[in-house]
């Protein structure tokens, strides 16, 4: 971490306070009174051009300034932040996060007018470079016995700052050789490039307490000190380096991805390790093995836990960007869209999180643009004009299921078929259920806007969503009604790594059950074993549950236990009961990824290791329960 | 996939380790093989292609087991103390992939040369052409270097579960 370039740092920083820019300048929009939002959008700005000018991104300091003196004036309510000062400072965000980039794509002066002008119109009088503002020169060089006296520069320079932007150089010139530095002794001097709409006796007035033990000079900004300036520009000691990248949120760190992973797989190996030492503590009967053994259970338990809350994030972060998009959709296609979102709080694991964004993206434009309709065609058909996209996360079970879903006009099936048809994906005259042609939509190549428009219809969206999804071992559900809209949703398993599961044993295969969705334990009695033959149904309090018996569904060729046992699982809504012949009790689980020889199997998510070093296979419960689904149809249906 | 019908000839020569199936020498490209294992527990995976049937534990990692039998067609056996896992490393569509080969016996690394060895017999086997890259004789016998990647193109798909029994 220590290697790393601090303008990379910065960027990371940036992109956070931009995006916090834009949340609150969107939330503004909705409630231009509101002071918190305005403080916050000046606060964010402030940090912005203050550390950028740090790392020397010029253009963006200034740029932020200007952005940051509208605001201050808001602040202090001289003028009124109106939806259109909203807007142009929106504008601006773009731009601001290509000069972050270190791209210049000149539209700067454009933006800033349109700020200026916003400015004016919302009752005060444009900033953007306005008289008032001038370039000072400081000099300053603090007398050698100052700091024994207790006088910090860096405060001083915290204070000018503050002032407005601010480029500080240190005047290393009176250094002496090492050997004879007294540490105590202050030997540098500042030469700081101001650009403020203070006047002079604001500067003074920085220098008040110390203007008895330093040499000061302040002068209007000339040309010439400013080409010396840029040769030297980046030079700021590293204390002030040091001081300016503590500014972050206090107590959180940044870490790579990488080391995140690393981590992981460490903690992956330790609870197989740990698995199979409680397994041989269990075959010898010390009691101190036994003793220790439980404790590192503990342990490695508890450090996955917390290795896993690391990696967890809020899914706000995700849905914060999409506002924006909407804010754009709305302008672009002239519908007034009204976003809706809820569950910003379901924590997901931040890979999973950044893969979603793109699939999200698209459906929400899908929503926005086929989805919703004219406001006109809203009206005519009783519709409120503002048309709703809502996006919503739910943890259940083992998943978070994420659904984004409009009350436009629904998928016109006839058009699907029909683009379908015409596109050879099938037949004409094919016979399909609705829900099979809304399945047509995931095919590669399918797009049922009649011209392109510059948001969507490319055809190159769903099968893409569809294809990440099941990258996260996910699943994309689709329903639509005609007129009042429809709700797409993605049901993702909440980890990758490691899970809590439970060990069985069916035949002579060992199976683990993925802990969270198992509800209960129950035993098969003879009187049900028997009565099944006919029909695989339990009755559990009063509820008809379907069964399947894993051991003719995985074709085992050994006899029964005498007690099989039935593992009761869920998905969250429906519940299947699953027959097996031992529970052998439960096992931290590191999922490993089967590899592409028996990735088309759809019963089985990945396998583990065991203690003994075997391998058993982790069952995919929505796949079996949606088997055991179809069997309860095909039965019903015998009957 | 590279087209590995072709074997990289070095020189007119290449090391080969060789190995037993059912009585019949089978010979793989020695940099292709990482490891030979002793036997260890196979897990079975239900519902896969009977090629590759099963998984082990390889280093903390789960891969597949293949059954070249299957491939040729040739009497399954049981195991036996000389039987092993050879874990080889595949190049598949641009990702490696491990996969252990179940062999009743290893015997040994050799060279193989290129006089030696002849294209697939158009006739007098019931053996799949496009499985075999070469059939090179030695010592009066025969030693066949399958067509890995083609042998394995078929096992992506699922061949479905065995399903409910009634």
């Amino acid at each position: 971490m220590s290697q790393s370039d601090p303008a990379d740092v910065f960027r990371v920083e940036a992109q956070e306070l931009l995006d916090q820019i834009e949340q609150s300048l969107l939330d503004l929009e909705n409630r231009p009174g509101d002071a918190d939002l305005v403080a916050q959008v000046f606060r964010a700005m402030h940090t912005l051009k203050g550390s950028g000018a740090m790392f020397g991104f010029e253009a963006l300091a200034a740029f932020a300034h200007t952005c940051e003196s509208a605001f201050d004036r808001v602040r202090k309510g001289e003028v009124r932040a109106t939806p259109e000062l909203v807007s142009a400072v929106l504008g601006t965000l773009d731009h601001l996060r290509a000069l972050v980039q270190g791209e210049e794509d000149g539209t700067g002066t454009a933006l800033l007018a349109a700020v200026d002008a916003a400015m004016t119109g919302a009752g005060g009088v444009g900033c953007a470079k306005s008289s008032s503002e001038a370039r000072w020169t400081i000099r300053f060089r603090l007398s050698r016995d100052s700091l024994v006296n207790g006088t910090r520069p860096l405060p001083l320079l915290d204070e000018l700052r503050e002032l407005g932007i601010c480029e500080v150089t240190a005047l290393t010139d009176e250094i002496p050789p090492l050997d004879s530095v007294n540490p105590t002794e202050c030997y540098l001097g500042w030469e700081i490039n101001l650009l403020t709409s203070q006047p002079k006796s604001a500067i003074e007035e920085v220098f008040l307490f110390v203007s008895d033990e330093a040499a000061l000079t302040i002068e209007p900004h000339s040309e010439k000190i400013e080409n010396e300036k840029t040769e030297k520009a980046t030079t700021a000691t590293p204390a002030e380096k040091a001081t300016e990248t503590k500014s972050g949120p206090s107590g959180a760190i940044r870490v790579p991805a990488e080391r995140l992973d690393e981590l992981m797989n460490r903690v992956g190996e330790l609870v197989i390790a740990q698995s199979r030492l409680k397994q041989i503590s269990a075959t010898l009967s010390d009691a101190n093995l036994h003793s220790v053994a439980e404790e590192i259970e503990r342990l490695a338990s508890e450090l996955r836990d917390s290795m896993m809350s690391v990696r967890m994030v809020p899914i706000s972060q995700l849905f914060g960007r999409f506002r924006r998009l909407v804010h754009d959709l709305a302008r672009e296609t002239g519908k007034t869209i009204d976003f809706e979102t809820s569950g910003e709080t379901t924590e997901l694991d931040k890979t999973v999180i950044e893969r979603l964004a793109d699939p999200l993206i698209h459906l929400i434009r899908n929503a926005a643009d086929h989805g919703l309709e004219t406001p006109e065609v809203r009206r005519a058909s009783g519709k409120n004009e503002t048309g709703r996209v809502m996006l919503s996360a739910r943890q259940a079970g083992a998943e978070v299921i994420i659904s984004v879903s409009d009350d436009g006009r629904g998928i016109d099936l006839s058009r699907v078929r029909a683009k379908a048809e015409k596109n050879g994906l099938i037949t004409a005259g094919a016979t399909l259920s609705d829900s099979e042609t809304l399945q047509l939509i995931f095919q590669p190549g399918f797009s049922t806007t009649e011209q392109v428009t510059n948001l969507s219809g490319r055809g190159v969206g769903m099968d893409v969503v569809k294809r990440t999804i099941e990258g996260l071992r996910g699943t994309v559900d689709i329903s639509s009604k005609p007129g009042q809209g429809s709700e797409v949703d993605l049901r993702i398993p909440l980890t990758l790594a490691i899970i809590d599961g439970l060990l069985v044993r069916v035949g002579q295969g060992r199976f683990v059950i993925p802990l969270s969705s198992v509800e209960e334990c129950v035993e098969l009695t003879t009187e049900q074993d028997l009565r099944s033959k006919g029909r695989s149904f339990l009755t559990l309090r009063d509820q008809l549950v379907p069964f399947i018996r894993l051991r003719e569904l995985f074709a085992s060729r050994s006899g029964p236990d005498q007690y099989q046992k039935i593992v009761v699982v869920s998905t969250g809504t429906d519940r299947v009961g699953l027959v097996v012949d031992q529970i052998l009790g439960d096992h931290q689980t590191v999922i490993k990824p089967l590899s592409r020889f028996h990735a088309g199997i759809e019963t089985f998510s990945g396998a583990t290791i065991l203690g003994d070093g075997g391998v058993a296979l982790i069952l995919d419960i929505p796949h079996l329960v949606a088997a055991g689904q179809q069997e309860e149809e095909r039965l019903r249906a015998a009957i | 996939m590279q087209d590995n019908s072709d074997i990289a000839w070095d020189n007119d020569h290449v090391r080969v380790l060789t190995f037993d199936l059912s009585g019949e020498t089978f010979a793989l490209e020695a940099n292709l093989v990482c490891e030979i294992l002793d036997l260890l527990p196979e897990t079975a995976v239900p519902g896969a292609t009977p090629l590759a049937a099963s998984v082990i534990n390889f280093r903390g990692s789960v891969i597949p087991v293949a059954d070249l039998r299957l491939a040729f067609g040739l009497a399954a056996k049981g195991m036996s103390l000389d039987s092993r896992f050879i874990v080889i490393e595949l190049d598949c569509e641009g990702e490696t992939v491990f996969v252990g080969l179940k062999a009743d016996k290893v015997f040994e690394v050799t060279t193989l040369t290129r006089a030696a060895a002849e294209g697939p017999p158009r006739i007098g086997t019931r053996w799949r052409q496009d499985f075999i890259r070469c059939i090179a004789k030695r010592n009066g016998d025969f030693i066949v270097v399958p067509n890995l990647h083609r042998i394995f193109a078929t096992c992506g798909q699922s061949t479905g579960l065995a399903g409910p029994q009634h």
